[in-house]
Parts: structure tokens; C-alpha cells; sequence
């Protein structure tokens, strides 16, 4: 709806606030997710995130959400469906070119950026949409390419230090190890 | 001969751009070069004739770097741009191919891109594009599968690496000088300059702006472009246009999207004896003013359907090509 749209957009910050944790979350439980299996959390996780998001900013369940990188202004509601606007059509005041009677989504965006703690990111350009991916979770999508990435950061970290000791690595395997570690195997001493 | 009335191996690919280049286009040299540069926008045919454009282009042949072919402006039908180009391009004129992301998809425009650069067109325009609703097809399906910005970034892709936006292989990449357009004076006016600054990001070269009235919002754009230090990174062209009357002007602002004029200039049309002499004036004015501001490059001139007052405004405002500095 219009007006809770535009609610979400002015408390911007807070929504910003309110998805980390949701983000964190996600990432958090993503071994279990992954167990559980994310086809099969697929359907009724996008079923939640359409009504919450729906409800909030007008989703449109474009599956690829960028709401942190727009203000909390969703750019799918651009008649245009900008994902680096505004245009150059803006009406005097902030209105839409194409609905007058709406303010432009990207001008709320650039506003509601401004009030974000990573509003910074706005500045991005962001890739075309994907349609593909329509109608699925971003929630779920997020979390996944952020574990992955934080998975990937650790591998490389150890591969790197087996790289860098290749003898030490070959004579005593266990200094620097590349193999996958069971999940027992690690974080039991103690470092600081 | 066959129905080709030149020999098909005769047409090559144009040479290479010259060291420091990316295009080697007249518009890239003249920018390069340090010359205040001028691109004026062709009022497009309606019509498949070729003379009906060469016509069109005569008056603003002499004095433009680059002519601007428009790609159905105000989402009114036209002769493509694509077509144009290819046209002015063949008789020696260097062009502005202009793609709007309105109508066409990611496949048809970079397959464009190609098709473009093979019939020797070297400066490209990245525009979203006005929505339909604003031309004389409003049913028509709008397509917006790219903004500018993706639009840039993708052409960036295929010209400096060599790939399409797949990933898979361009075996002769597009040599193109990229721009893109920006809208000083509208709203959002806080927030321009940083569009401007991402538009610099995705990588646009050059950029021709809408039409400049206002020139107390176009100083401080400028000046918030400076403390950017965008007007290093990319070249930029402002708009400049003769309007015909007060009424036009009006018109103008009522019903394109995107055009802001102040209540002064009108006032001065509808004062004056001959609005057609006075806006013409205030044109060349305006030009001078621009001139003056730090960081522009170049003007880019839309005089529709008053392309034949163009040369006389360019040698009036002094940036006519023989008057620049040797």
C-alpha cells in the first residue's frame, strides 16, 4: 500500500536495522537450512517474505531484492522498473513522469538512503534483473551467497597458508591442512 | 554487378582509434583535443528515403562534431537511429547513435551494438527512454530490461572486454565512445550530481544534458560536480535549444517529460516583438553563459524543427569549428 510504503522509506534506517538481524539470522542457521534442504523451504519462506514484504513496500517479488541499496524504496514499483535511477522524467516536487500523482520511487529512494547507516550503497550500479528469478525468496538467496562468501573467505585463508608453506605442508600434513574439516575438529582451543 | 552497388569486400571495419582513444570518432578527437565541442540532434524522418535524411542532416552537417540520432524521442515513432547512423555515417558525418532502453531488450541492443559499430558508428547515447505513454503509441509494451546505467555498464563489457554481457566471445569488439545523458535541472536537484557520479562509474565518457534554461541551477550542479571531481573523469556537453515562441516554450514544459523552463525566459518570448528572433537570442546567449562555466566541454544543441538556425547560432555564440583555436 502506498502509505506504508512510504512509512517504510521515512523510518528507513530502522527497516535497515530490522533486516541485518533478519540477514544474520539466515546466514547463521544456513547449515541447518542447508540440511533441511532449501528446495524444500523454498515455496513457504517466498510465501512469508511476499506477505511481509508485500504488505511493507509493495514487494513485487522480483527475487533479487536490493531494498538495502535503495533507500528501503523498492524499484520495482518504478513504472520504469529502474534499478539505477531516477530518470530524467521527474516531475517538479518529486513526482512520478508517468503517474503524476506518485512521488517518484527514486527520489524517496535517494531520501531514504540518506537516513541508512550503509546508505552509501546507493551509489552501486546495480546489474539488470534476472527474470528468472521471479516469484523466489531473496531472503534465502541473500543468506546463501553470504554464507558461501564466508565459507569461501575461510577456505581461501587456509589454502593460502598451506600455499605458503608448501614443504612444511608436504612433510607434516597436519600443519596446514586442506582437506574439509569435520565440524568437531575445529574450535575447541583456545586463541586469544 | 550483383544488387549490391558496391563490391561487399570493399567495406571494411574503420580503422583502429589512435593511441589514447577508445573510438577515434570527431567527437572524441575535438573533446580530447580541448576543443569547445558541439553535437546537434536531428529531427528524424517519416519516412524510408535516405535523402529524406541526408536533408534533415544538411543544416547541421557543417557544424556539428557529432549529429545525434534520436531513437524514437518521446516515444513517437521515427526512422530508426540505427538507420540514420548507418546513413550519415556512409557519407562521411560522424553520429550519435542513440539507444533507448524503452524499446528493446538486453539481446536486441547489444546485437545493435554490433550492427552499429560494423556500419562505422562510434559514439553511442545510453538513455532509459520516456515511457510510452508519452508518444502516439501509448499501448505499445514497454520494455525498460536496462536503464542507463546497465546500459553503459553492459557496452563498457562488450567494448573493453571483449564479451557480451554472457560472457561469450566477441571476436572484434566495438570501438564507441560511451555517453550518456543527464537532467540538471529537475528534480531531484540535491541528488544529480551523484546520478551523475554513478553514471561516470558504469562508464560513460561523455554526457549531453537536457536542455539548460535555468542557469542558476545549472551553475550549482556544476559546482557540486566539481567538488565530485566528475568534470575530469568525463566530458560534458549542456543542452542548449532556440524555442520558437512562449507558447512553444510552454508546450514544452507541459507535455515533454523532463524539460524545465523558467517563467523569466517566457516572459522575455512572449515581451518580445519577433519570439522566434528572441529565442534564437537567448540561445546564443545562453551558450555564451555555459562557455563560461568550468567543466563543460562542448554544447549540445536540440533546435526541433528550427535545425536551420543552427550553423547561424554556432558562429554567433563563437564555437563555430573555424573559429577554434588552431
Amino acid at each position: 500500500m502506498y502509505r506504508i510504503r512510504r512509512f517504510a522509506v521515512r523510518h528507513s534506517r530502522q527497516f535497515e536495522w530490522i533486516y541485518n538481524r533478519l540477514e544474520s539470522a539466515l546466514v547463521a542457521l544456513a547449515p541447518v537450512l542447508s540440511r533441511i534442504g532449501y528446495n524444500r523451504i523454498e515455496r513457504p519462506v517466498a510465501l512469508i517474505e511476499k506477505g511481509i514484504k508485500g504488505l511493507l513496500f509493495d514487494c513485487q517479488m522480483c527475487g533479487q531484492c536490493v531494498l538495502s541499496s535503495t533507500g528501503m524504496s523498492c524499484p520495482m514499483n518504478c513504472p520504469k522498473q529502474l534499478r539505477n535511477g531516477p530518470c530524467g522524467g521527474v516531475r517538479p516536487g518529486g513526482f512520478c513522469e508517468v503517474k503524476p500523482g506518485m512521488r517518484c520511487v527514486w527520489v524517496e529512494g535517494w531520501n531514504g538512503a540518506a537516513r541508512m547507516r550503509g546508505g552509501d550503497r546507493i551509489r552501486e550500479v546495480l546489474p539488470p534483473v534476472d527474470r528468472r528469478l521471479a516469484g523466489s525468496s531473496a531472503w534465502l538467496r541473500a543468506s546463501r551467497e553470504k554464507a558461501a562468501a564466508l565459507h569461501e573467505a575461510r577456505e581461501r585463508e587456509r589454502s593460502t597458508l598451506a600455499n605458503a608453506f608448501p614443504t612444511a605442508r608436504r612433510i607434516e600434513p597436519s600443519t596446514a591442512p586442506l582437506a574439509d574439516e569435520p565440524a568437531r575438529a575445529i574450535g575447541r582451543g583456545k586463541t586469544g | 554487378m550483383s544488387q549490391f552497388d558496391q563490391d561487399p569486400n570493399a567495406i571494411r571495419r574503420y580503422a583502429p582509434p589512435p593511441e589514447g582513444h577508445v573510438s577515434g570518432s570527431k567527437l572524441e578527437l575535438a573533446l580530447r583535443a580541448g576543443h569547445f565541442a558541439v553535437t546537434a540532434e536531428m529531427n528524424p524522418p517519416d519516412s524510408a528515403d535516405p535523402q529524406d535524411v541526408f536533408k534533415a542532416a544538411q543544416p547541421l552537417a557543417d557544424v556539428a562534431d557529432a549529429i545525434n540520432a534520436t531513437d524514437a524521442s518521446g516515444a513517437n515513432c521515427h526512422m530508426s537511429s540505427i538507420g540514420i547512423c548507418a546513413l550519415l555515417t556512409r557519407a562521411g558525418h560522424g553520429t550519435v547513435y542513440q539507444i533507448s532502453c524503452r524499446d528493446r531488450n538486453r539481446i536486441a541492443i547489444q546485437g545493435d551494438v554490433l550492427g552499429a559499430a560494423a556500419m562505422g558508428v562510434r559514439n553511442v547515447l545510453c538513455l532509459t527512454g520516456d515511457d510510452v505513454g508519452a508518444g502516439d503509441q501509448p499501448g505499445a509494451k514497454p520494455v525498460f530490461d536496462f536503464d542507463s546505467l546497465t546500459l553503459i555498464r553492459t557496452i563498457r563489457t562488450m567494448r573493453d572486454q571483449g564479451v557480451f554481457l554472457s560472457g561469450r566471445k566477441i571476436t572484434s569488439p566495438p570501438n564507441l565512445f560511451i555517453g550518456a545523458a543527464e537532467n540538471p535541472c529537475v528534480d531531484p536537484l540535491e541528488w544529480r550530481p551523484d546520478r551523475l557520479a554513478k553514471k561516470v562509474a558504469a562508464g560513460a565518457e561523455f554526457i549531453q544534458t537536457n536542455y539548460i534554461f535555468d542557469m542558476p541551477r545549472f551553475q550549482a550542479f556544476m559546482s557540486r560536480v566539481r567538488d565530485l571531481g566528475l568534470e575530469r573523469k568525463v566530458f560534458i556537453l549542456a543542452g542548449v535549444g532556440p524555442l520558437a515562441s512562449a507558447k512553444a516554450a510552454r508546450w514544452m514544459r507541459g507535455n515533454v517529460p523532463g524539460i524545465h523552463i523558467p517563467d523569466q525566459v517566457i516572459a522575455r518570448l512572449e515581451k518580445a516583438e519577433n519570439p522566434g528572433e528572441e529565442g534564437r537570442r537567448i540561445c546564443v546567449e545562453l551558450i555564451q553563459q555555459l562557455r563560461e562555466v568550468a567543466g563543460v566541454a562542448g554544447v549540445h544543441i536540440m533546435a526541433y524543427r528550427r535545425e536551420h538556425l543552427v550553423a547561424d547560432i554556432v558562429r554567433e555564440a563563437g564555437i563555430a569549428r573555424e573559429q577554434r583555436p588552431a
